[in-house]
């Protein structure tokens, strides 16, 4: 069956044979080598890491058993719960659809560098206030996604609130003490940047 | 480990990956946004020996204009796309579609070339592609190709994609003259379409001149419905119309039924979609024409 919008190539043969001769529809550069590790420098929280790893060790098992950073949690593996939510230069990202092998090079915030229990980060003092989490395994992935929105529209209505946040399940609280605890976020954020 | 083992390259040009895919292609597959890719390899759904992963190559990450198309490199990410002028002015029905692409996360590392590559039967970025009559480019090891939407889209997850080829651009036609709608109806905000429709029309006065619809999530790829568009042609778009438009897409669209959706719920929802962006593409229309007799 001849395909519409593709010429039929009848000398792919010849095509070839005369690729060494410098044909140039023949690509001439080295394709690069393939491989089953790597040699990685991942600079996370502002500190490089370097470390060998299999090419198909996702980044968030690369952050949790390598670097033991458990703060980022593994929900679905499929790119669905959020969970794993982490930022990628300062834009939030599913960290397991990603290899650790890509963020070569990379800057990556974990929760981790949001705030220590001592001095909670205004965002997750909001959600200690407004019971924002109850087992709090979609939190991590909670903050690091709002961080992000609030970066972005810092003074988010409860709609563009609720579609930012769309991507992370929460199986406890019925996010409306999530909303709450974003919008009080959103406000403190402003005040601090007015002082 | 989550995938089965592979092998793994990141090249650094479109070049490189060409090599690459002329000397693994069969075995490979590509990875872009990741987003589609990633969760099948983690669930071994797909089991590639080779990853080719094309997220260093700079070169294909750019919107422009050109000729009265906007082109956009295959990597460009959705989320650039979504806040570009150049889509917001000239493209607004891709703008418009872009929101409703999977989630911001998603959005973050998904790219344009990835989603229409991937041809999901419910994805929004191939029904925007058929209803403006976009192309897209690919690139072998011999040659490149332009392909418009009508013959890339071949079935479920399906295109006219050879093992070594890459797409590198997709090129769509400036909407300038026309009004535009995006529709959709999800379960839960950024879910795959249940039905989606994108719809692009031409008005002169209050006559649509031309109408294009195309549906995802009614078939193994975009569904354009070629009596309803010419029932349109010259005509007002009164109720009375959209109604008979409504009843000629509800005849035409044969969905399947499966766990999400029955095909006579899809049915329905086409009909009444089609309705709605139509009436909002029309009046977007007019209000253009309006600006421009005014500027002009």
């Amino acid at each position: 069956m001849k395909r519409r919008g593709r010429m039929v190539n009848r000398s792919a043969i010849g095509r070839k044979a005369t690729a060494h001769r410098g044909n140039p529809g023949y690509p001439s550069l080295a394709a690069p080598a393939l491989v089953t590790t790597k040699e990685i420098t991942v600079r996370v929280n502002g500190v490089a890491h370097t470390a060998a790893v299999d090419v198909r060790m996702t980044l968030v098992d690369f952050l949790r058993e390598h670097l033991r950073l458990t703060g980022t949690h593994v929900g679905c593996e499929h790119g669905v719960c959020g969970a794993c939510t982490i930022q990628l230069g300062d834009l939030p990202v599913r960290s397991c659809l990603l290899f650790a092998v890509q963020a070569d090079e990379a800057e990556i915030t974990t929760v981790e560098a949001l705030g220590t229990p001592d001095r909670l980060h205004p965002l997750q003092d909001a959600f200690r206030a407004h019971h924002g989490l109850q087992c709090g395994f979609c939190t991590p992935g909670f903050l690091m996604t709002a961080v992000a929105v609030l970066r972005e529209n810092p003074r988010p209505t409860v709609q563009e609130i609720r579609e930012a946040l769309a991507g992370n399940l929460c199986r406890c609280t019925g996010y409306q003490g999530i909303v709450e605890a974003v919008l009080d976020a959103a406000e403190r954020l402003m005040a601090d940047r007015r002082k | 480990m989550k995938p089965a083992p592979f092998q793994y390259a990141a090249p650094e040009s479109v070049d490189e990956a060409v090599a690459l895919l002329h000397d693994y292609g069969p075995e490979a597959k590509l990875l872009a946004g990741g987003q589609s890719l990633v969760p099948l390899l983690n669930m071994r759904l797909a089991r590639p020996s080779v990853i080719i992963d094309l997220n260093r190559i700079r070169e294909l990450d750019y919107i422009r204009e050109d000729e009265g198309e906007i082109a956009i490199g295959a990597m460009t990410r959705q989320r650039t796309a979504e806040r570009s002028p150049v889509i917001s002015r000239h493209l607004p029905l891709m703008a418009e579609a872009l929101p409703m692409v999977g989630h911001m996360q998603i959005r973050t590392r998904g790219t344009i070339g990835g989603s229409i590559a991937h041809a999901d039967p419910a994805a929004e970025l191939p029904a925007v592609l058929a209803a403006l009559e976009g192309t897209v480019v690919i690139q072998g090891a011999r040659r490149t190709r332009r392909v418009t939407a009508q013959e890339f889209f071949r079935s479920y997850l399906t295109t006219a994609l050879e093992p070594d080829d890459l797409l590198v651009e997709v090129r769509v036609p400036a909407q300038d003259g026309d009004g535009t709608a995006f529709l959709e109806v999800a379960r839960r905000h950024g879910d795959y379409a249940l039905v989606g429709v994108a719809v692009a029309v031409r008005m002169n006065q209050d006559r649509c001149t031309r109408a294009r619809l195309a549906f995802t999530g009614v078939g193994p790829i975009p569904v354009r419905v070629p009596e309803a568009e010419a029932a349109l042609a010259d005509r007002e778009l009164t109720d009375s119309v959209l109604n008979d438009i409504a009843t000629i897409v509800r005849s035409r669209i044969t969905p399947e039924s499966d766990i999400h959706a029955s095909a006579e719920y899809r049915q329905e929802v086409s009909g009444i979609l089609a309705q709605r962006a139509l009436r909002t593409a029309g009046s977007r229309a007019r209000r253009q024409t309006g600006r421009q007799d005014r500027i002009g």
